[in-house]
């Protein structure tokens, strides 16, 4: 039997770009140009990589996101997803991570799965906790923060590093994963990749689709309120000197005056 | 006056700075009440009194060590039901955060992650949290729910304040989910002597500037000067020169020392991620256009090679 795959991926503004807040304290997604959480590369490669050692298996990518967030998928399948699902709904607009995991846990409930994996936190919103709300609401196995994975006869197996221990954890499936950055250098889309990936088909469902009623999600459905956002002051331009040879004294004179020595 | 619940973060009875911090942040809106779970539980009550905290509500069993989060998930859950808190406050740690989301999902509450301070409001705790690379600073709130809020590390002073801190068992059944993710086997990372990346008072970094794993002595060698913790760009964890528990940026530590020491390091916005909130930043490159020198409060162009070992030989020299 098929092996089916879902990978969450999130449309994020570029990092390098000027992010900021919108009127209404959500993230601006319109002043600075969006792509794939590289974050989420990863998730997708290991998934490919899962893919590839399994006799049959099938790749969907899942995105909950603006109109724009189609070229997060696109990129996906571009990189060798077979299909895309996007949940799109204008009452989305502001949804807290609890409101995103609840839309992508009856996404995933309905689309069919035996693994679902993620990046380890989106480079916006950076909290790194949908993976484990996600494996709350689907009721599934949490291995999560993973730099190895492997899929073999229905068990998951990987390794945590974590602060204080590396751990290497198992589970059956079906389960939830999600992969850090040391999981492994995310490839990039070959050409016929990207022709490949127009013809790949990609799903829109609303909130109607889902069963989910507006007032779950969005702004209003928030379990959380943001009251202020203020740009953090420039900090303050500092002493710059050129070493000529002094240098390493001329910095310890200066921690000396403030005290660190 | 409302109770608050603050997980414990401990290693076999030793807690760890961060829990102490919020037993001060606790203190601002409520009566701390700790719950410590685990091999070595009971042994942290002692200190936790003497920061604060009213009762410590502990429990072991062999779950906690043998499958992944939900065992404490479930515990952290039997201590909520048990207390009905006004807030529950976690350490935000890589599991730390995950035990946070997984019990405020199940308690229908929001969750606010990374604070790095809080204060009482009218409407329930009030944390700021930094945004976008620390480029800005949010104040936010709960507004569903009981307020399931994680911190990071020095985010408040550690403060002596004696409470009771009476030990109580706490009952936990473990819920079909608990046993999901198994713990096959766990390799502790051997102490380097020095102290917690994200706990350190200074932290003393290396780039791609430094060249080669056999020349972060020379870095290592500094921060023991100083008495810091040392950490890595990505570059310098990518190229295996070392380890990435020490990397700090968006991916790896988040660190807000009151000395923050980059060597060899340009400054990307990733990296800035994890030190950007450094109360003192100085830096160490040869490139005088490096974006790092944006954050300095001191900055030297020079070559690390020469600059770092004259700092650690002045440093060694004042210190006698
Ligand atoms: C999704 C994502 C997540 C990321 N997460 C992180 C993260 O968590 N942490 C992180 O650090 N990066 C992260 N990065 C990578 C980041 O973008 C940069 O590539 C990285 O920080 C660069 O490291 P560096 O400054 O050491 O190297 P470089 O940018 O190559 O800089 C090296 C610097 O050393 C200087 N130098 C060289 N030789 C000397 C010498 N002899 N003396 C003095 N100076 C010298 C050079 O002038 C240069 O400025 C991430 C990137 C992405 C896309
Ligand atoms: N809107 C979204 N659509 C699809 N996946 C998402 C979305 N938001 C978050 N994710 C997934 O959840 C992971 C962690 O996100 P976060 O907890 O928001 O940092 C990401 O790496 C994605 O895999």
């Amino acid at each position: 039997m098929s092996l089916r795959i879902v990978v969450c991926v999130k449309y994020v503004p570029d990092a390098t770009g000027d992010r900021h807040f919108a009127d209404d304290l959500t993230v601006d997604r319109d002043d600075v140009d969006g792509l794939l959480s590289e974050l989420d590369e990863y998730a997708v490669e290991q998934a490919l990589q899962i893919a590839e050692d399994a006799d049959d298996a099938e790749i969907t990518v899942l995105t909950v996101g603006p109109e724009d967030a189609k070229d997060a998928l696109r990129k996906a399948l571009s990189m060798g997803a077979d299909k895309a699902i996007h949940v799109e709904d204008d009452d989305l607009h502001g949804t807290d991570v609890m409101g995103t995991s609840l839309v992508l846990a009856k996404a995933i409930e309905k689309a069919g799965y035996d693994l679902v994996i993620t990046g380890m936190a989106s480079t916006d919103g950076t909290m790194g906790v949908l993976p484990a709300i996600l494996a709350e609401r689907l009721g599934v196995p949490q291995v999560t923060l993973l730099s190895e994975v492997k899929v073999e006869d229905g068990t998951v197996t990987g390794r945590r590093d974590g602060d204080s221990a590396s751990e290497q954890l198992e589970a059956s499936l079906p389960a939830l994963v999600s992969v850090t950055d040391q999981s492994g250098e995310a490839r990039y889309p070959s050409f016929k990749g990207i022709m490949a990936a127009k013809k790949k088909p990609v799903e829109s469902w609303d909130l109607e689709e889902l069963e989910i009623e507006a007032d779950e999600v969005g702004l209003e459905g928030s379990w959380t309120a943001v009251d202020s956002a203020a740009q953090r002051p420039a900090r303050t331009a500092g002493t710059i000197v050129k070493d000529e040879g002094e240098g390493g004294k001329q910095l310890a004179e200066f921690l000396a005056g403030q005290k660190f020595i | 006056m409302a109770e608050v619940l603050v997980y414990v973060d401990h290693v076999d009875g030793a807690v760890r700075k961060p829990t102490l911090e919020l037993l001060t942040l606790a203190r601002r809106v409520g009566e701390p009440v700790a719950v410590a779970l685990g091999a070595g539980a009971e042994a942290t009550a002692a200190v936790l009194a003497e920061h604060g905290a009213v009762k410590v509500l502990t429990a072991d069993a062999p779950e906690f060590a043998e499958y992944l989060v939900v065992p404490k998930v479930d515990a952290l859950q039997a201590a909520y039901e048990a207390v009905s808190p006004a807030a529950v406050l976690v350490p935000s740690s890589a599991e730390g955060k995950e035990i946070a989301a997984r019990l405020a999902v199940r308690i229908g509450s929001g969750i606010i992650t990374d604070a790095v301070d809080l204060e009482a409001g009218d409407e329930g705790p009030v944390a700021t949290q930094s945004a976008f690379a620390a480029s800005f600073t949010t104040k936010s709130r709960v507004s569903k729910g009981t307020p399931v809020i994680t911190v990071k590390p020095n985010s408040a002073p550690v403060e002596a304040a004696p409470a009771a801190g009476a030990v109580e068992a706490l009952a936990v059944t473990f819920g079909a989910l608990a046993t999901g993710t198994k713990v096959v086997s766990r390799t502790p990372r051997e102490s380097t002597g020095r102290p917690e990346l994200t706990e350190a008072a200074i932290v003393v970094s290396g780039g791609r500037g430094v060249n080669g794993a056999e020349n972060f002595g020379i870095i290592e060698a500094l921060a023991d000067s100083l008495g810091a913790a040392v950490g890595a760009s990505r570059a310098a964890v990518d190229a295996g020169w070392y380890p990435h528990t020490n990397q700090v940026g968006q991916t790896g530590k988040s660190v807000s020392p009151q000395l923050y020491i980059a060597s060899g390091i340009s400054g990307a916005i990733q990296h800035r991620a994890g030190m950007q909130t450094s109360k003192t930043i100085v830096a160490i490159n040869k490139d005088a256009e490096a974006p790092i020198f944006d954050l300095v409060d001191y900055g030297v162009v020079g070559d690390l090679f020469a600059v770092v070992p004259q700092l650690t030989e002045e440093i060694q020299a004042r210190k006698g």
